[in-house]
């Protein structure tokens, strides 16, 4: 049990590292959906919502293996530039979870900036301000501060989906625990440690969202 | 399209078996996670701080730990775990235990997290009223839930158990691991034979697009029923 943890400690850096780097690209893919979301033109609308449909409404492990190995057998694929990237496990595993939180990210910002007041809009029009300035300055922290709790909950769920990355080989927490149970035969000891780590990452997770909610909540 | 014909050819029939497993796995999962919230969501609900500590753990561990992990844990673990059960009766060969059972067992603690959370929001949304009019009322403690407050939780929770099943269908895939033949499984092995992942791939997205999309319809007209007079 003991001599486990200095290994599951190492890949966590993985699986923070795959966690951080998907984080950080599915918000922008999010932003970007959602806006699409709002747009007027229905078929650039439908195009969003069809983007968003189709990742929540198939499993990680299905987008992953369509991009690991499926992309790879497109010949024309194979000799352009993209695939240095996609060749690569860890960037494949990157591209596909931050395809999916950017889906279910473009949902939490689409509601949140719907149920944006009307007034505060109005408000920020009244007084002369610009529409591109409305919508950097008003809309998008106000949207920001709703959709917090609802994206804290995404964070730990895109921390939970990390774990598929060891299906393609990459050695993160989850993969590193499967390889220590099936050397040793200890799924127990094992899982009592590597969930230890997980619950932990949860933890600081949860309470770091609601440090942020408090110190940006209206009142 | 030759690859997905019927018969020795193609992949139509084992792929259509293998959907039809996911959903025998999905449904069977779902109704463990049942038992489970039906265990747990008193325990949460219950004012005594230790049973409320189990109910709570139980939540708080499932949600935080990756399916992956207590996928593994019950494939690697479980049949040491019937067979130490097992010897305490004195029975000491070796038991291998079904991979539906280990796999729809693990989505099931799963999914039971889910559902219990589900389920004890929805109970604590039903008003105090009904609860302290069933007791003047006399009801017995059997009618009084089953006629009183269960209608009433059905309606909160269904929606939210809906997202509760989407989760549910959507983990099995993660099943094929231990070599359940079931969708992924499925298209892994059609895959690796006749080396058309993108194909095969795509298509199990597509089967998964449409056991959402069906499931999506039915619940919808379940939450209709359940919102009669609403």
């Amino acid at each position: 049990m003991i001599t486990s943890l200095p290994k599951l400690l190492g890949a966590t850096v993985v699986t923070l590292k795959l966690l951080s780097l998907s984080l950080f690209f599915g918000l922008f893919i999010g932003l970007l959906f959602a806006i699409l979301r709002l747009n007027k033109n229905k078929i650039i609308n439908k195009f969003a919502y069809g983007y968003s449909y189709v990742f929540r409404g198939t499993p990680l492990l299905v987008q992953i293996f369509i991009i690991y190995f499926g992309l790879g057998q497109i010949e024309y694929f194979r000799s352009t530039f993209l695939w240095v990237i996609f060749k690569e496990p860890y960037w494949c595993a990157i591209i596909a979870f931050a395809l999916n939180t950017g889906a279910y990210t473009s949902e939490i910002l689409r509601s949140a900036f719907q149920t944006i007041k009307p007034g505060l809009i109005e408000a920020g029009k009244s007084l002369g301000i610009s529409n591109k300035i409305i919508f950097y300055k008003i809309q998008i922290p106000v949207a920001i501060r709703q959709s917090l709790p609802a994206y804290g909950n995404e964070i730990i769920l895109m921390m939970k989906g990390t774990s598929l990355a060891s299906t393609v080989t990459l050695m993160d927490l989850t993969g590193v625990a499967k390889y220590i149970i099936s050397t040793t035969f200890k799924p127990i000891e094992v899982f009592i440690v590597a969930g230890s780590i997980y619950l932990f990452m949860t933890f600081i997770i949860h309470n770091l969202i609601k440090f942020l909610e408090k110190k940006y909540s209206f009142n | 399209m030759e690859l997905l014909a019927f018969g020795k050819t193609g992949w139509g029939d084992e792929l259509f078996i293998a959907t039809l497993m996911t959903i025998a796995v999905s449904i069977t999962a779902m109704l463990i996670g049942f038992l489970f919230a039906l265990i747990f969501t008193p325990l949460k609900l219950s004012k005594n701080k230790f049973l409320n500590l189990i109910g709570n753990s139980y939540t708080t561990v499932i949600r935080g730990v990756p399916e992956l992990l207590v996928i593994y844990l019950f494939f690697f673990g479980g049949s040491g775990a019937v067979m130490f059960v097992a010897s305490m009766f004195g029975y000491n060969e070796y038991i291998e235990i079904n991979a539906f059972i280990t796999g729809s067992f693990a989505i099931g603690i799963i999914s039971g997290a889910y559902s219990t959370e589900v389920f004890r929001g929805a109970i604590q949304s039903i008003d105090k009223g009904q609860f302290e009019a069933s007791q003047v009322l006399g009801l017995k403690k059997f009618v009084y839930f089953f006629r009183v407050i269960m209608p009433q939780m059905l309606r909160l929770a269904i929606p939210n158990l809906s997202n509760v099943w989407q989760i549910t269908l959507k983990d099995t895939s993660l099943i094929s691991v231990t070599g359940l033949v079931e969708i992924m499984r499925q298209s892994y092995i059609a895959a690796g034979s006749t080396r058309d992942p993108l194909f095969f791939y795509s298509f199990a997205a597509v089967l998964y697009l449409m056991l959402t999309f069906l499931s999506m319809k039915l619940i919808n007209r379940l939450e209709i029923k359940y919102s009669r007079g609403f």
